[in-house]
């Protein structure tokens, strides 16, 4: 199935035969074969990641479950956090600002097109490294096959004395892999934002889209290169007996944390800035209004890039830093609400009087408003050092940056995904059935989302294994083990709608939504080449001008 | 509308965006000083913890002959990027060759003294804190260095043999970029390990 579904321009290539044709697909460096790579490759690790999830609810669902083990509870939960951070969720909006920016901004590629695809090969194989660990990560001394050290492998479990065998090193060879992977895509997304837009592409003139992605690849650059340092130093102590983390000689295993969290927190806004991309791209086009406050958009964006490089300790409260450190990080982590309420705002106001169509990608978006909104709000009640120290490592922080990516971050993505999906494969999605999923996700994420801040304010701790009953714990964790059939049921239709729409779907034209910017005046989808002529533009809305020549947006902006 | 109607300009437009070598170039040099700020972090937060020795103060020595060979390093890859955009091919060719040498000058100095480190002062990466920072902080550098002399080994391979000529000059300019910023890394090292660390 993957194999058709990814010979996507193919009519001239149909005749070839299939080996033919997925090796140009290993061999290519076109930014919208590496782009939709990129997705796929995130949507296999997306179920793998997800049916981890399940089996971890599934433990949950009552007090004394043997569904699984303790030992592999603890693998589960690992693999599940790595795999969303590292293999669904960057690679999946990586692939986005692969395809989408050199079409917005009118190039034919990106900056560095064999870059590109060294990067997602990189990714790739980072990802394949960690699922290995099943396989070559040998489990003597009852140390375990995947790795079991939680997403953020706190020093010192990561040492050799308390992680025998090698599922810790395939954890940090696959970040670190694919850390590389991360570093060229943003070098290349930066580079291609800044040198390759079209004659009359102001950085004044770039869609949002462009903008928001190259704050995001900035942010990459200097919140990833931590990562690998520091990965760098755990492969140092775990083969060359380094002490870097080794409390026994005088290293310090609090400043893993901060190394992490480093990496951790920006990396946060690394995600979360693509899908205000998506939403800044669909908002304006489904309310048949321009982007509200643009310039302010830009530098909230801008903004938002430079606090989050300085709040990463507010994940370390009850570590104990001390007064002033707790008070700079309290301050710095509740100013970064204030350039995220103005985009909030701006969205709102862009939606304000216009002439709103709740097609499925607005849906979609209107929900990640709301929903991120919420998300935001309990983020400022963690970011109150007292109140953290009540609930930090309870299942309130689980629901909380739950809230942030599945939230927000996914229902924009799936909104971005309903609405570029027929500029990528020429077909149109169906609308009931993306309706559908919107309903069915939406009462899932609920139940499950909503429902967990219960327990964790009851005292309930993340990464347990299984709970005493009478807690008042039980009910709760029953109603959010529920909520994650309804999402997986969800999850379901949007594959088959993908799916469907691909093979038997209608022709979609290269321009369904009567949208603005320049990926809507080519095909659908697109040649190889993008643009028979370089296009070249006067305004923030190429394609309005083109269609209302006596009243084009260069005459206001 | 169809498929192929697009915005196109009526006249011609200024257009200059920026090279996209050097800004690419710039982006990865903003990686690798963020990779070394934490190292030089560790380093700096490691100083004086060590619960055995050897000690810094006891066992390095300041090594300026071999400072000097690097930092001169970048005035004549600088000179050399320019003889080339002068055209002078044969000139280029000579100060690139006394770059190489001039890193390479260094890297036997880094071999030198980790060799009396080691067998002399039996100071090794696992010996204590100060070991694991210093052949930490010093050994990436130093493969920086590797990385960056075997580029320029390709470029003067390239030039003996006269494919290079002064239209490279934009290109060779992107990696005396690289030169330049391994250079001055060296600078942020040799004050952390042989100014403040001892």
């Amino acid at each position: 199935m993957s194999t058709d579904a990814i010979a996507m321009p193919g009519t001239e290539l149909a005749s070839r035969p299939i080996v033919a044709r997925l090796h140009e697909w290993v061999v290519t460096v076109d930014h919208k074969r590496l782009g939709i790579l990129y997705i796929i490759y995130a949507l296999v690790f997306l179920v793998i990641a997800g049916i981890e999830a399940t089996v971890i609810r599934i433990q949950l669902i009552r007090p004394h479950n043997n569904f699984v083990s303790p030992q592999v509870f603890n693998r589960l939960f690992t693999m599940h956090g790595t795999t969303m951070i590292f293999f669904v969720a960057m690679p999946v909006l990586f692939g986005f600002a692969n395809y989408l920016i050199p079409l917005m901004i009118g190039a034919r590629d990106m900056a560095f097109p064999r870059l590109n695809a060294f990067s997602f090969w990189m990714t790739a194989f980072g990802g394949l490294l960690l699922y290995f660990s099943l396989v070559g990560a040998n489990g003597l001394y009852g140390a375990g096959n995947a790795p079991d050290v939680g997403w953020f492998a706190y020093a010192p479990l990561t040492s050799q004395t308390f992680s025998v065998g090698h599922s810790t090193d395939f954890w940090t060879l696959a970040l670190l892999v694919s850390g590389f992977g991360s570093i060229g895509t943003a070098i290349n997304i930066v580079a291609t934002v800044l040198c390759m837009r079209c004659p009359g592409m102001t950085l004044a003139k770039m869609p949002l889209f462009a903008w928001l992605n190259l704050v995001m690849a900035g942010l990459v650059i200097l919140a990833v290169s931590p990562l690998t340092a520091a990965q760098i130093m755990l492969l140092v102590d775990r083969y060359l007996g380094g002490h870097f983390f080794d409390t026994q000689a005088g290293g310090s295993a609090v400043i893993w944390m901060h190394f992490f969290w480093i990496f951790g927190h920006p990396e946060v806004y690394v995600l979360i800035l693509p899908a205000f991309a998506f939403a800044s791209e669909i908002i304006p086009v489904f309310s048949r209004k321009p982007i509200f406050g643009y310039s302010v958009m830009v530098g909230a964006t801008v903004a938002i890039g430079f606090i989050s490089m300085s709040v990463w300790a507010h994940h370390m409260f009850t570590v104990g830093m001390g007064a002033n450190a707790n008070t700079f990080f309290v301050l710095s982590t509740m100013a970064i609400a204030v350039p995220t309420g103005i985009k909030i705002f701006n969205w709102l106001a862009t939606m304000w009087g216009g002439k709103i169509e709740f097609k499925t990608p607005m849906l979609f978006c209107v929900a990640f408003l709301f929903q991120f909104l919420v998300a935001g709000l309990t983020g400022v009640m963690l970011s109150a050092a007292p109140f953290d120290w009540q609930l930090g490592n309870s299942y309130f922080v689980v629901a909380h940056f739950h809230y942030v990516i599945v939230g927000g971050i996914l229902f924009s993505l799936f909104g971005a995904f309903y609405y570029w999906f027929p500029k990528m494969s020429g077909m149109m999605y169906s609308e009931t059935l993306g309706k559908l999923h919107f309903w069915l996700f939406l009462v899932g994420f609920h139940l499950t989302f909503d429902f967990m801040h219960i327990p964790g304010l009851l005292g309930m701790p993340r990464r347990i294994y299984t709970y005493e009953p009478g807690r008042g714990w039980d009910i709760w964790n029953l109603i959010v083990t529920v909520g994650v059939f309804f999402q997986a049921l969800g999850i379901l239709i949007f594959v088959a709608n993908l799916l469907w729409s691909y093979f038997r779907g209608t022709v979609a034209g290269h321009d369904p939504w009567d949208a603005w910017t320049l990926e809507w005046s080519t095909t659908s989808p697109p040649p190889v080449y993008n643009f028979a002529s370089i296009p070249a533009v006067k305004s923030r809305r190429p394609l309005w001008d083109l269609k209302h020549p006596n009243d084009p947006d260069w005459n206001y902006e | 509308m169809n498929g192929t109607s697009m915005p196109v300009a009526e006249q011609r437009i200024e257009w200059a965006p920026p090279a996209r070598g050097r800004v690419g170039m710039s982006a990865l040099i903003a990686a690798e000083a963020a990779i070394f700020t934490i190292f030089v972090v560790a380093y700096l937060f490691y100083v004086g913890k060590s619960l055995t020795g050897p000690m810094p103060k006891d066992v390095l020595s300041v090594p300026v002959f071999y400072t000097i060979c690097l930092l001169s390093s970048s005035l004549t890859i600088h000179l050399a990027a320019k003889a080339l955009r002068r055209g002078s091919v044969r000139s280029f060719g000579i100060f690139w060759f006394v770059t190489i040498v001039l890193g390479a000058a260094f890297l036997c100095g880094t071999a030198a003294e980790w060799h009396r480190l080691i067998y002399q002062e039996g100071l090794t990466i696992s010996t204590n804190l100060f070991g694991t920072t210093y052949y930490s902080l010093v050994g990436l550098h130093g493969f920086h260095v590797v990385v960056g002399l075997l580029s320029l080994s390709l470029v003067m391979a390239l030039t003996l043999l006269g494919h290079v000529r002064s239209e490279h000059a934009e290109r060779v300019d992107v990696l005396s970029l690289y030169w330049h910023f391994v250079d001055a890394v060296w600078i942020v090292v040799f004050t952390v390990v042989y100014v403040i660390g001892r």
